[in-house]
């Protein structure tokens, strides 16, 4: 059963130096009050999954947290390069980078085998394309009825998910709405998983008998942030803040401005900073 | 009179004019993602819009800055989660035409988005490949768009993120792939097409005011040229109303440069 905690309480619970951890979200719903507790905490080591890295692993990144990225696409969408991850991987910043890149057809099928308790993942794909060579965990399988050729990734093995959501109720039943990405797949797919949401209700009345439900018992810790999506955003709530993504390409393209935004808005900050992100609703 | 028109807008329209009413278009952000809405918002008001964040059938009213801005999902009929969309619908072999572009492309159209230099030791670390390896070999065709320098177009590229016509002829075929691969080549200097043997990229098509010497300059191996070059129809009066209108309200939403 979901256990309802602080921000704080529910990482230094559920996320451990060294852990396999992915904060999901495909550009929606991205959990950046969760990430800058983690930063906060001083988390190291930690192996980071994510399709897309987004300024959220560009963060975590920059401040030491990581030690391995595995990832289908590293930019900041729409404006350009993640910086901190460049300057990681290319100049070891703050420290060594490790990386295992995918595509996004593979990370999405990596997530769904992992949900369903299976060991790898197949489908069509990587044809005449260059990632197998660099990337030695890309196999190969013949199809039994087929005899077509087809590839193979190992599904993605979590020790926790990390997620935000519209709401839960009292039970920790959690909705997520509009853009869901692979945020199901991955709290099925790992072993503890904390939920960042917009508000906690009585009644969770999802819209349709087909909503996107997390079951409380699938869910480890509950925690409410409001605007903890911020500067991605939350369907039905705040808009994505595009004028600070464009911003972060400036912020985060040097070592110095970087700190100095992390000290001033993460380091001597806590989650209820994100609030003021819900109140600006549209 | 003809109304002036940026390299860029040449570019974009071209790309839109290549689109059809019956396409199902998986689309990315940038170019492809204003050629598309602009074409819905011309001649194919029913082309079917996909974009990998799950949004089916999607009427953006403003460009998206992400693949998954807010926009496109509460303008779209539904929204599936992205393993349904990678699996069911592109993968299932449901998307007409799909949109790339790269950092590299060279003369049979393989596209890198990945690195420039070494994999392991770049002097570039690009984003990656994100969904191109599999709508490169997934969608039935494929439509490139780029702007048009020695640097984009070069002899070979550092990394082969997606696969277009390989080593040429019929290496898609060797490969277990069934589908066309690149067919149109559009940049802000001319189209390109395959040739329908050699695979190799020739210019079938000169925006106006360009000539033959420009590409050539532009183009980091010899580039052919068909035997029948010609011009490629300027932008008429309602592409680019549309279209500067389409970058104004993204503009406008995004505040700040669209």
């Amino acid at each position: 059963m979901a256990q309802f905690l602080k921000l704080s309480e529910a990482i230094e619970a559920n996320v451990k130096d060294g852990d396999a951890v992915a904060m999901e979200g495909f550009t929606h719903l991205i959990p950046f009050a969760a990430g800058h507790e983690i930063i906060r905490q001083k988390r190291k080591r930690l192996s980071l999954i994510r399709m897309t890295p987004d300024l959220i692993y560009d963060q975590l990144i920059g401040m030491g947290c990581a030690e391995r990225m595995t990832f289908s696409w590293g930019g900041n969408p729409g404006v350009g390069s993640l910086h901190r991850f460049r300057d990681a991987y290319q100049n070891g910043w703050p420290n060594k980078l490790e990386i295992v890149e995918h595509s996004h057809a593979a990370m999405a099928n990596a997530y769904d085998a992992a949900a369903a308790g299976l060991p790898f993942a197949v489908f069509r794909g990587y044809r005449g394309a260059e990632l197998p060579r660099v990337n030695p965990s890309i196999k190969e399988v013949i199809c039994p009825y087929t005899g077509e050729k087809l590839a193979t990734v190992p599904a993605v093995k979590l020790d926790v998910a990390i997620i935000h959501a519209q709401k839960a109720d009292r039970k920790g039943n959690v909705l997520l709405e509009g853009i869901v990405g692979v945020q199901k797949e991955a709290v099925l797919a790992a072993k503890r998983s904390v939920v960042t949401v917009e508000e906690i209700v009585d009644e969770l009345n999802p819209p349709s008998p087909n909503s996107v439900v997390l079951p409380g018992w699938t869910v480890k810790a509950v925690v409410a942030v409001p605007g903890g999506a911020h500067p991605s955003y939350t369907h039905g709530y705040y808009k994505r803040d595009n004028a600070f993504y464009k911003a972060w390409d400036d912020i985060a393209r040097e070592r110095d401005t970087f700190t100095a935004w992390m000290d001033e808005n993460v380091l001597r900050k806590g989650p209820e900073a994100f609030a003021h992100h819900a109140k600006k609703a549209a | 009179m003809r109304q002036p028109f940026t390299p860029n807008e040449m570019m974009t329209v071209a790309a839109a004019r290549a689109l059809t009413n019956d396409d199902v278009c998986f689309v990315g952000i940038g170019a492809p993602s204003a050629a598309c809405n602009l074409a819905r918002q011309t001649h194919a008001p029913d082309i079917v819009l996909i974009y990998e964040s799950g949004t089916l059938e999607t009427r953006p009213n403003v460009l998206p800055l992400s693949i998954g801005d807010g926009e496109l999902c509460e303008t779209a009929l539904t929204t599936v989660s992205v393993p349904e969309m990678f699996r069911y619908w592109l993968q299932g072999g449901r998307i007409t035409t799909g949109f790339l572009g790269g950092a590299q492309i060279d003369r049979f159209a393989n596209l890198n988005t990945t690195v420039v230099g070494p994999y392991e030791k770049p002097s570039v670390r690009l984003p990656g490949g994100g969904g191109a390896p599999e709508i490169a070999t997934s969608c039935g065709q494929i439509f490139i768009t780029m702007a048009h320098s020695k640097r984009a177009f070069v002899e070979k590229i550092d990394f082969f993120t997606s696969l277009g016509h390989g080593e040429g002829g019929d290496s898609r075929k060797k490969l277990g792939v069934t589908t066309k691969g690149p067919t149109k080549v559009m940049t802000d200097l001319c189209v390109m097409e395959p040739d329908e043997k050699t695979k190799e990229l020739t210019v079938v098509s000169l925006h106006p005011g360009i000539t033959k010497e420009q590409v050539s300059a532009a183009t980091g191996w010899q580039i052919k040229f068909a035997t029948n070059v010609i011009e490629t129809p300027a932008p008429n009066e309602t592409e680019l109303k549309v279209l500067r209108e389409l970058h104004a309200r993204t503009k406008a939403a995004h505040g700040g440069n669209a």
